[in-house]
């Protein structure tokens, strides 16, 4: 049996969720995706395999992809997260979810976010990927829909209208 | 049945101190936790026996490469990402490079460390082969010290290894000395990320007048450890490179290696891959020299 109460005090963690700073009771082994998306109600970011195989739940921390799914709470206390709900409202990179809309890059839409997510940490690295280096960026997002091929599309669209900003 | 995160503790001390001395605490019952892409889905599956959890992901101790002239210093919780991204490495560490790129897809190499796949310990990672070959050596910290040891031994059995309860692994430490060496390094999978090898090789050789001067030859998902193949390295040593030495080699592979039959494939497929590998780099050993 364990000892009720000694687990996870719930000391509140603060991290900046797309530029607001948010505070979380969670115990510190919860999943940032849970937190997000049951804590703060941001339900933008969607849960697939639970297992970092799928990307459907990948948000950016301190300006990295990663999924959220595989994240303890406890390791984002401090950072900068951005999430899909941030992406709809940033100037810059609003334009990467247009391009999947134009492009059918989006169907059922459950891995779409995790998509536009990687996209974003592609293009900031790479502003004008070659079609191998797209499939590279997107390697770890799984579609069941689309095919991929619009997605690709979407990608190298988005890049071009970026990069003509 | 899925975790309760409510049964678990996960505190992130901040010194690497710190963690030792919490290790030192209660030995075995902390677990380290740097990047979460292993822990965290058995975790989720609610598989772990363990219920204390050490972060070690930010302690900037643990993040350092250090290029020395005769070696480079990995902190342990480097990500695959920092590791590709890094100049020095990507030119003579090649199958390093290689084997972080084709680790997952970039959201966990964003996040998985090199540390982490080495004390996860699968037989089938996918950087392990390299560090084999490498000949790397493993920095352990605990309380009682720093201790450096041989890589070559630290896998004893599937998912044993020789690091104490108390410890953590700090650096992964890289000669310099494979300069003259050509380099071969393959993974066999389902596809090129997101997948788990049905074997994958890394393997150095140097070759003078068709003969092999040195070689070391690593393979992973043919054994229950990361395995180089040192009864067939010694038995290739000093031997000239054609049709008879092939066949030997084949020979040696099957009789060192020993893979098992499960999800990702099955045994008699895994010798014939991993014996077509060894040809492929014997071949490419050859031509190097004819090149140079």
């Amino acid at each position: 049996m364990r000892e009720p109460g000694k687990a996870s005090a719930r000391s509140p963690l603060s991290f900046s969720v797309n530029g607001e700073t948010r505070r979380a009771t969670a115990p510190p082994m919860s999943r940032l995706l849970d937190v997000l998306r049951d804590e703060l109600g941001l339900t933008g970011t969607k849960e697939g395999c639970g297992e970092g195989e799928c990307g459907s739940c990948a948000v950016l921390m301190d300006g990295l992809l990663v999924n959220s799914c595989l994240v303890p709470v406890l390791e984002a206390a401090g950072t900068k997260i951005t999430t899909i709900e941030g992406i709809t409202h940033d100037e810059q990179w609003r334009e990467v979810q247009a391009a999947f809309l134009e492009c059918g890059g989006a169907q059922c839409g459950i891995c779409t976010p995790g998509m536009v997510l990687a996209t974003v940490e592609l293009l900031r690295k790479n502003a004008l990927p070659t079609d191998e280096e797209i499939r590279e960026g997107l390697a770890g997002n799984l579609c069941r829909c689309t095919g991929y091929l619009h997605i690709f599309k979407a990608v190298a669209k988005a890049a071009r209208r970026n990069r003509a900003r | 049945m899925r975790a309760d995160p409510v049964e678990y503790e996960c505190v992130a001390p901040g010194s690497l101190q710190e963690v030792v001395t919490l290790l030192a605490a209660e030995p075995g019952a902390w677990v380290p936790l740097a990047g979460g892409t292993d822990v965290m889905v058995l975790y989720a599956a609610g598989k772990l026996a363990a219920r204390k959890f050490v972060s070690i992901w930010n302690l900037p101790e643990l993040r350092r490469i250090v290029v020395r002239p005769d070696e480079i210093m990995m902190g342990a919780a480097c990500t695959y990402s920092s590791l590709r991204q890094h100049d020095l490495l990507g030119r003579e560490f090649q199958m390093l490079a290689a084997a972080a790129s084709w680790t997952g897809g970039i959201a966990n190499q964003n996040r998985g460390t090199l540390g982490g796949n080495i004390a996860n310990a699968s037989p089938a990672a996918d950087s392990l082969p390299a560090l084999l070959a490498y000949e790397a050596e493993l920095i352990l910290a605990s309380v009682r010290g720093d201790r450096r040891i041989s890589y070559q031994s630290f896998h004893q059995g599937y998912k044993q290894t020789t690091m104490a309860p108390d410890e953590l692994i700090r650096a992964v430490c890289l000669p310099r000395k494979f300069s003259g060496y050509s380099s071969y390094t393959r993974k066999v999978g389902a596809r090129r990320s997101q997948a788990i090898a049905k074997v994958c090789v890394a393997a150095l050789g140097k070759c003078a007048n068709g003969v092999i001067e040195d070689l070391r030859v690593a393979f992973g998902s043919v054994a229950p450890v990361p395995l180089r193949l040192v009864k067939l390295e010694a038995a290739l040593k000093g031997r000239e490179i054609g049709r008879e030495l092939h066949d030997l080699a084949r020979k040696l592979v099957a009789a060192e290696i020993a893979p098992i039959t499960d999800i990702r494939s099955n045994l008699e497929y895994r010798v014939a891959v991993a014996q077509n590998l060894m040809a492929e780099f014997l071949e490419q050993l050859a031509s190097s020299e004819s090149r140079a």
